[in-house]
Parts: C-alpha cells; structure tokens; sequence
C-alpha cells in the first residue's frame, strides 16, 4: 500500500485532492479547533459580564477586607467572626493543605507497603493486598469519606462516656482529645537546635558519602543522623530546664474542655483520602517495580549483590523513574478530592469559600479565587515532582 | 467560508446571549408556560415532595398562588430544590423565576445579592433544641456546647453574634446540607441544633424521638421571611407581591376556597374589585394579568389562613400557632394595602 502510494502518479491540485491531502487536512482541523475556541471563550467571557451587568450585584474583590461573621470549626490560625472573608479563606486554604500534606504522606507509605505486598511470595499477603485494592480503587472517594464518619466515628461514645486512653487522651463522637503541650519560656531554643540538627545531619551524610567513596568503608549513617536529629533537640530541651507543662482536657457540662482535639471531621477526611489513594499508588508502585527487566536483576545477582541490595540500588532507583509521573497525578487527585470535606463538614477550601459565596453574593471573584488556588497548589505540586523526577533520572544516568 | 462560519457563530452565540439577558421575567414565563420556583430541599411544613412526588407546603402554596394569577392554574409551577448555598446563585443566575424558600429578607440579600422582597410571609426567629436529657433550660446555659448549624444562613451569623455578645463558648460543628446536620445531631454530634424556630418544629417531627428533645424560649433574631425576585424587573415582583397580598387580602374579606364563587355575587365594592367583578376594572390587566387573578388565586389555593393551617398550623403535624401570623386586625402582623 505504502509503495501505491510512493510508485503512483503525484494527485493533480484539485479541490478533491486538497480533501485528500493529509497535511491540508490537519490544518484545516487545527485552523478549525482554533476557531471553535476562540468562539467559546467570547461566548464564555460575554455571558459572563452580561449576566454580571443583569444581576445587579457589586463586583470587585473588595469584599475580601468584609468582617466574615460567621464562625469555622477547626483553624490553624487565630480566626473568629469578627476576621476577615479573607482569612476566612485563608483558614480553609490551611485546612486544605494540612488535608493534602497528611493525606500524600500516608497514601503514600500506605501505597507502597500495599504495592510491594502484592508482589510478595507470600499467598496471604499478596490475596490481602489485591483484596484491598481491588476493594479502594472501586469505590467512590465519597464513600468511603461517609464510611468513616457516619459508620466508623458516628459510634463512638458521647464525650461524657468517652473511651479513655493512656496518658489522658479520650476519644468520643467529638474526637480525640489529648493533653496540650505549653511550652514556656526559652523554649524556642528547641526549633532552633532542631534546625541545625539537621544541617548537620545532611552534612555528615555527605562527608560520608565522599568518604565511602574514597575508602570503601561505611558507617551506618541513618542511625548516627538519627541520633544527631533527636539529640541535639533534646540536650536544647534539658538545657533550658525542660519548660514544659500539659493542659489536660477536664469534663465539661457538655465536652471535654482544655486539651488539644482532633476532630472527627479532619479523620475521616484523612483516613478516607489516604487509603482511597493509596490504593491506586500501590498499584503504580507494583507496575514500577514490574518495569524493571528482570534481567537487571539477574545482571546484579551475577555481580554478588544480596537481594536487598539489589532491591535497594538496583531495582528501586530505575522503578522510581516509571513511578514518579503518575505518583503526581494521583499527588493532584488528593488534593482535589480534599474538596469532597465539604460533605462532611470539614472546613477546607471549598466550604469556606462556597459560605462566602454565599454570605457576600461574589460567585464569580469566589469561584476565580477558588480556581485560581487549586490551580496554583497543583502547578506547584507538579513542578516539585518534575524537579524531583529530574534529579533521579540523572542519579539513575 | 471560515470566516460566514465565524460571523455566524458568534452571531448566534450573542443572539442566544440576549434572549438569555432578558429582564421580562413575566413574558418569559407566560412564553414558556410555567412558573420556575425556587424552594427548599425537604423542610416538613414548607416545601416537601409528598408520597406521590407531588411538593406540598407553606412556600410551595406561594409558587402556586404566582401561578394561578398568572395562568389560572396552581399547577403551572415546576420546582427546583435548593440548599442554603445554592438558593442564590439559582435565583441569580436565571435558574428560578422565584425563590420561595424560608428566605430571611436581609439588607444585604436585598441590596449585595442583587434581589428584592417585598412582603413577609411569614414572621420568625432564631431558637435552640436541645435533647431534654442534658436539663438545659435556658440557651444562655450553653456556653462550651457544640452546635449544629447549616453555612449559607443568617441562623450562622446568628449565633456567632449571640455566643459572642453573651461571652459564651461554643464549638460550630457546620454542614452545608440539611440532612447532615439533622443526621450530625441525631448521632449526638453536637448538643445543640439551631434554626429558625419554624425549621426547629419542622426538623424535630423529623427525628426518631421527637418528645426527647425540648426547644429552648429564647428567640435571639428577626427572621422576617420572604419570596424573592431579582432586582431589575419591577413587573415580575409586582405580580409577585400582589400574588402573596391576595392571599392576606382574602382572609380578612372573608373569602376562602370554599366561598369564593359565592362571593363573586357580592356587592361589596372593595370585595368587587378584589375578584375583578368590578365593571371596567383594570386592575388586573394593569398587572399584566387577567382581572380574575385574585379569584384564580383563591380558588386554586385559598386564602393566607387556609395556607398557614393546612400546611404548618393546626390541620398540619406542625400545630404552630398563627401568633406573629395572625391578621394585624386580630394582633398579628399580615397586613395587605388596599387593592384599589
Ligand atoms: N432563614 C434563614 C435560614 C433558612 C434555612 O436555610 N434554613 C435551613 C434549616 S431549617 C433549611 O431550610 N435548610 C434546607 C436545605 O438547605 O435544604 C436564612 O434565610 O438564612
């Protein structure tokens, strides 16, 4: 056929031919597409700033300065009615990411324990862990938001009845309840050692490296960077005279007061995103580990490296180049379903923003704002991964 | 030919545009033939699907008061279900004609939001339930309670302003639809569960163990509420505002579904000119309307008396009293101007 096409005559440049033609086709599509999008979009912005001029309402993002008036649940920063629309975003931006950041860390720990279960040799390990896959990935993330609080939390007992723990922690339908740490004076030395702790433990790492290098010889660097890590906090701590007091929950009328108190809310949300998602990453993970030919592995037992080893420097480092684009994507997909909090209450982007909406009349600077903060957490998102990819193909050369 | 492609789509997509922007609400409705009502999702006594699928209610009998005046038909009303949060953006953007949805009349929904009230048609406030085994007596005891409260309200404002002036504490435990909230307080998520006193009666026949939970005498807001129309199309709230005084006007003349053909032989001026058996009036017509509105009105739905109790007074489950509701001559506050 090809050779037809080579071996025949050149088409005469007739309309019909012009049809034909391939590539007069496809910039005809693509002049087309073009079009069709650029009509969209007028279409979109007209409708836009006719409906806005019809519904009377003010525009402007102005209202952002307004007293909110209303009160949100759980804030990682001082807020009250009497903050700002603006903060009252702010707040729920916070919840977000401490939704996003909690939810990423143990989707993905949970993902890979999941993933590399189910290549274990193991008959029961490896049935569990497809069971569990198979169980997350076919059920809708709402779901199982609303398995968690109305199925799991919903039935823990009222807070006067609360299911006490070790070391005055209570757990009830309002949540857990734990003694709050007050730190007192001089305390802030203790961040500070931390920081240079871990400078420090980046810098021995590397001198170790250098030196393992040059020598041959190791030093086990996770315990000693540990050590200096947890250590030198901790000397700062006793140094300064250990200024450290509890404010221990006590039974209220109603609650418990005092204390530090995780919400239902905030579980289930977490709990329910992370093992939503760790199901699909476990099954990155395995995929990764699959795509490596088994013929490195092969090349390495040949070349005397223990299995671990191998898993360790071989297998693992090329995996990873298979594992990180679509690891991002499912990073996003948390996020965004982070959203879905709303159904339950959780005061997170959405909710305080879809009440100022509602309080101040702004759907379109609400929704531009709105767009325009998960737009930026997920570019953010996916630059980082891309730097991160970048770095271990080059450490995989 | 690209660019006749082009010039038509554009031209089409901004001729759709200004039919779309059209400020005529009451041409466009009598066009399509239907009236598109704006009400609650589910609130026992205001707006609720009966076993049939039929809506049934206080707000509901509002929609099709609109209706009858504008079509001599109460059934010419489709309705949209909507939640706190959605109820403006629907009204907004053209979704709904009316919002007939326990909406309280507030200067910024009046002013910001873009919309107008013109009638209250029912008087409310703010209260609080609370399940009689915590022997709460009165809401100023609360202070450290967690309360259950639905966003996109004035009921949230509310309470952050009374919590806030009576310096007590309080724990919001917020949802934005009503069946979590319901379903938060009923799992004993929260102590408390607060609401316009009207949602309060309505919300506890809803509960498993209605006589288990007590509703606490303070009342610590205003909550006129009222239908709304949007800002800009004076026509539309005037057949609006007329459609809920005639159900007022009605009772205090008397008239009612049963008697409302009998009445069309009165020779009462003022009644006269109500049903449109006035010679030559123009009262209706003026309306945009035909002159029997207020008959069609009557005869389909009844009169503001007729609505209260059949649908949250004593022929309902509900057994509010009329109080505030009741007719100014008779104490209350539901006062029509003259129809003349
Ligand atoms: N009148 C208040 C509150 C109205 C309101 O939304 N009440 C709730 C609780 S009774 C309700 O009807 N929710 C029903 C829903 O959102 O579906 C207001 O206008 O903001």
């Amino acid at each position: 056929m090809t050779d037809k096409a080579v071996t025949a005559p050149p088409p005469k440049r007739g309309t019909t031919s012009l049809i034909y033609d391939p590539k007069a086709r496809s910039i005809f599509f693509q002049v087309l597409t073009v079009v069709i999008l650029v009509v969209v979009v007028m279409w979109i912005a007209h409708n836009v700033s006719s409906n806005l001029a019809r519904s009377n309402t003010a525009s402007g993002y102005g209202f952002l300065g307004g007293r909110s008036g209303f009160d949100v649940g759980q804030s990682l920063i001082a807020y009250s009615s009497d903050s700002t629309y603006g903060r009252a975003i702010l707040v729920g931006l916070l919840n977000t990411l401490l939704i996003a950041a909690t939810g990423i860390i143990t989707a993905t720990v949970v993902g890979f324990i999941i993933g590399i279960g189910r290549l274990s040799k193991n008959w029961l390990v490896a049935k569990l862990c497809t069971v569990y896959v198979e169980i997350f990935r076919n059920i809708p993330p709402l779901l199982v938001i609303f398995f968690w609080y109305s199925g799991v939390l919903a039935i823990l007992p009222q807070p006067r009845d609360a299911i006490q723990g070790p070391l005055s922690t209570f757990l009830s339908n309002r949540g857990l309840t734990f003694p709050y740490p007050i730190w007192g004076e001089g305390a802030s030395v203790i961040p500070i050692a931390f920081v240079i702790a871990v400078i420090g433990a980046i810098g021995f790492a590397v001198w170790q490296k250098k030196r393992q290098m040059a020598t041959g010889k190791q030093l086990p660097t996770g315990w000693i960077s540990a050590g200096i890590i947890i250590g030198l906090p901790l000397i700062a701590f006793l140094a300064v005279g250990a200024p450290l007091t509890f404010d221990y929950p006590v039974e209220g009328r109603f609650n418990l007061s005092g204390g530090g108190n995780i919400r239902p809310e905030f579980v289930a949300l977490y709990l329910a995103l992370s093992l939503y998602t760790a199901a699909f990453i476990a099954e990155i993970i395995r995929a990764g580990i699959k795509g490596v030919g088994k013929g490195q592995t092969e090349a390495a037992a040949a070349l005397g490296l223990q299995p671990n080893k191998t898993t360790q420097l071989v297998v693992v480092p090329q995996a990873f180049r298979i594992i990180i684009p679509p690891l991002t994507s499912q990073y996003l997909n948390l996020t965004k379903n982070s959203s879905l909090g709303v159904a339950i209450g959780f005061p997170e982007l959405f909710s305080t923003g879809s009440t100022t909406l509602n309080q101040t009349g702004q759907a379109i600077e609400m929704i531009s704002i709105m767009l325009t903060i998960y737009l930026t957490i997920s570019i953010l998102t996916s630059l980082f991964m891309n730097w991160f990819n970048a770095k271990m193909a080059l450490v995989e050369r | 030919m690209k660019k006749t492609l082009l010039s038509a789509a554009i031209g089409a997509a901004v001729l759709g545009i200004s039919s779309a922007a059209s400020a005529a609400t009451l041409d466009d409705v009598k066009a399509k033939g239907f009236v598109q009502c704006g009400v609650n999702t589910g609130l026992a006594g205001f707006a609720q699907p009966d076993a049939s699928g039929a809506w049934k209610g206080f707000d509901v009998d509002y929609c099709r008061a609109v209706a009858a005046a504008v079509f001599g038909d109460a059934t010419k009303v489709k309705y949209t279900p909507t939640t706190a949060q959605s109820r403006f953006t629907a009204l907004q953007s053209g979704e709904v004609d009316i919002l007939a949805r326990n909406t309280t009349w507030t200067i910024s929904r009046d002013t910001a939001l873009g919309f107008n009230f013109r009638y209250v048609n029912y008087y409310d406030g703010q209260g609080f339930m609370v399940p009689k085994s915590l022997n709460v007596k009165s809401a100023l005891e609360l202070s450290g309670a967690a309360v259950c409260v639905q966003s996109g309200t004035t009921t949230e404002l509310n309470l952050a302003d009374y919590f806030k002036t009576n310096n007590l504490q309080y724990n919001p435990v917020v949802f934005e639809k009503l069946e979590e909230v319901n379903a938060a307080y009923q799992a004993g998520r929260c102590d408390v569960y607060t609401t316009d006193q009207s949602g309060l009666y309505a919300t506890r026949l809803a509960l498993s163990n209605p006589d288990d939970h007590v509703i606490l005498p303070e009342i610590i807001s205003k909550e006129p509420l009222a239908p709304a129309v949007r800002q800009g199309d004076d026509k539309w709230l005037d057949v609006v505002t007329w459609a809920g005084y005639a159900l007022v006007q009605a009772e205090e003349f008397g008239i009612t579904s049963a008697n409302v053909d009998e009445m069309k032989n009165s020779t009462n001026p003022d009644i006269k000119r109500f049903l449109g058996t006035e010679a030559d009036t123009k009262i209706g017509t003026d309306l945009g309307l035909k002159n029997d509105w207020a008959y069609n009105i009557v005869k389909n739905v009844g009169n503001y008396g007729e609505v209260f109790e059949r649908n949250i007074g004593q022929g309902s489950p509900l057994k509010i009293a009329r109080g505030l509701n009741a007719l100014w001559s008779k104490g209350g506050l539901q006062y029509a101007p003259p129809v003349r």
